[in-house]
């Protein structure tokens, strides 16, 4: 447990708290000792992940823990693992996949080719959903999908394909609920209580370290899928990542956000249109409205 | 006092209808709430609650910031947080305590938040949801309540705290409705 020291209490809210400038000096020190950037991030939850470590680990203060982050780079790699952003399902928000077929999918046909980007695919859940989406509307042959984190680690799994068998009666019926047009089961081969999913799915994804704090534009695409990636960002690094978002966008290309994320009050609100309100489905104007 | 959290599972949708119902018209203090509750009936509720009320109620939504006068959803299956600026933020972290939203998460970063200018309140429910994060607002010298579990729908939930700490009131739903009121003016 985190020291709550009796006197924090007592300080007015104008002066920060020591624990807030724990975890800037923190934030700061990885920044620069690895150049990892996570000054931007929303700092409830971060804070919330630190705690956890400090728990786990014994320290009685955030700057015992930064004195490890930055004298053990083995130890280095796990507290990266802490702040690293877990996505938690396949076919998460069926809905979201429902209208995707509806109204995204014969648009996408129009493609010869096509290049996807799934910026910040963690270990991989909503790739494969994607990937089994585009084989069952007969569009994966024409299709490359960058699946890109910042974590190696999570990248490892997601490259992989390999996930715990319990967790598939939920995915089984988020894929029916999704418009799945076979079984879930059809994708994958079990064994010792967990699954594989089958290698034609990944054949045309690559699995690539990229940073989308601190790294540029690598590939244009045609469609972004970036889903509650940006709810752990501030305003600031939001507008920044969408910026590389327009940037990387084809004309008319498409970005997939979470159904809880939006572009509204950002700078890019006038730069697409909206394909579906709910689902937070969005089209690159060609002219930005003014 | 700045705002007032809620958390409540089992029998909650009666128990936060009762409670709003209860506490007096110029009671302005922001409500944030997390309900156990699924996304298909969220809307129908929070529609509901507006009319029986006569309350503004809405789903938080992530980077908003905290107004008065207002009664807050955590939207179902993300985590509902509170930022040190006063406005919402979401994560779709795994579930704690089986639960997401979970109760624990906004009420410990309210508490960091809001330190002594918070309320924190802990009604009906069948599971131990909240009651750790309900300790710590106490730790950071706010005000904690738990429904009295005699008399509350569900009494883990408020069983599950009061083993742990021991929490400013215990109360049941009308005299909660009334210190509220005492300690928002």
């Amino acid at each position: 447990m985190l020291s709550d020291k009796p006197n924090d209490t007592n300080v007015s809210q104008e002066v920060m708290d020591t624990k807030d400038i724990e975890v800037d000096l923190l934030l700061q020190a990885v920044f620069m000792k690895y150049g990892h950037d996570f000054r931007n991030y929303s700092k409830a939850h971060l804070k919330r992940r630190i705690n956890q470590r400090l728990q786990l680990n014994g320290y009685n203060t955030i700057s015992e823990l930064q004195n490890k982050v930055l004298w053990d780079k083995t130890f280095f790699r796990t507290f990266l693992q802490d702040l690293s952003i877990n996505v938690t399902e396949m076919f998460r928000d069926p809905e979201f996949y429902l209208t995707f077929r509806e109204k995204v999918v014969s648009d996408l046909k129009t493609y010869a080719r096509l290049k996807i980007w799934q910026a910040g695919c963690s270990t991989g859940e909503e790739v494969y959903s994607l990937a089994i989406l585009l084989k069952e509307e007969d569009l994966l042959s024409r299709t490359q999908i960058y699946a890109t984190d910042f974590n190696k680690n999570v990248l490892e799994t997601a490259k992989q394909g390999i996930y715990p068998k319990k967790e598939m009666e939920l995915y089984a019926k988020n894929y029916i609920e999704a418009g799945g047009k076979g079984k879930l089961s059809d994708y994958y081969t079990s064994k010792y209580g967990s699954v594989l999913f089958d290698k034609s799915l990944s054949k045309n994804i690559v699995f690539a370290d990229h940073n989308l704090v601190t790294d540029g534009v690598f590939a244009e695409v045609n469609l972004i899928f970036c889903r509650n990636v940006l709810i752990y960002f501030d305003k600031f690094l939001q507008n920044k990542v969408l910026k590389l978002f327009n940037e990387s966008l084809t004309k008319r290309g498409i970005l997939c956000l979470g159904t809880k994320e939006s572009l509204r009050f950002t700078d890019f609100e006038q730069s697409f249109s909206m394909l579906d309100k709910k689902m937070r489905i969005y089209k690159k104007l060609q002219i930005p409205k003014k | 006092m700045k705002a007032v959290v809620v958390g409540t599972s089992y029998g909650g949708m009666e128990a936060i209808r009762n409670l709003l119902m209860n506490l007096p018209g110029d009671f302005d203090l922001p409500i944030i709430i997390v309900l156990h509750i699924g996304s298909n009936t969220i809307n129908s509720y929070i529609s509901q609650l507006h009319h029986k009320t006569n309350r503004k109620v809405k789903e938080a939504r992530e980077k908003e910031p905290i107004r008065r006068n207002t009664v807050y959803f955590a939207p179902p299956n993300y985590h509902l947080q509170i930022e040190s600026d006063f406005t919402f933020s979401l994560s779709t972290d795994p579930k704690i305590n089986y639960s997401r939203p979970s109760i624990d998460v906004l009420f410990e970063t309210a508490a960091w938040a809001f330190k002594d200018k918070l309320i924190g309140v802990l009604l009906t429910g069948s599971n131990n949801d909240g009651a750790a994060g309900l300790q710590t607002i106490k730790k950071f010298g706010g005000i904690t309540i738990v429904e009295n579990p005699e008399t509350a729908f569900a009494k883990t939930m408020p069983s599950s705290a009061i083993e742990l700490f021991e929490p400013d009131f215990v109360l049941d739903i009308k005299n909660m409705a009334e210190k509220m009121a005492e300690l928002g003016k």
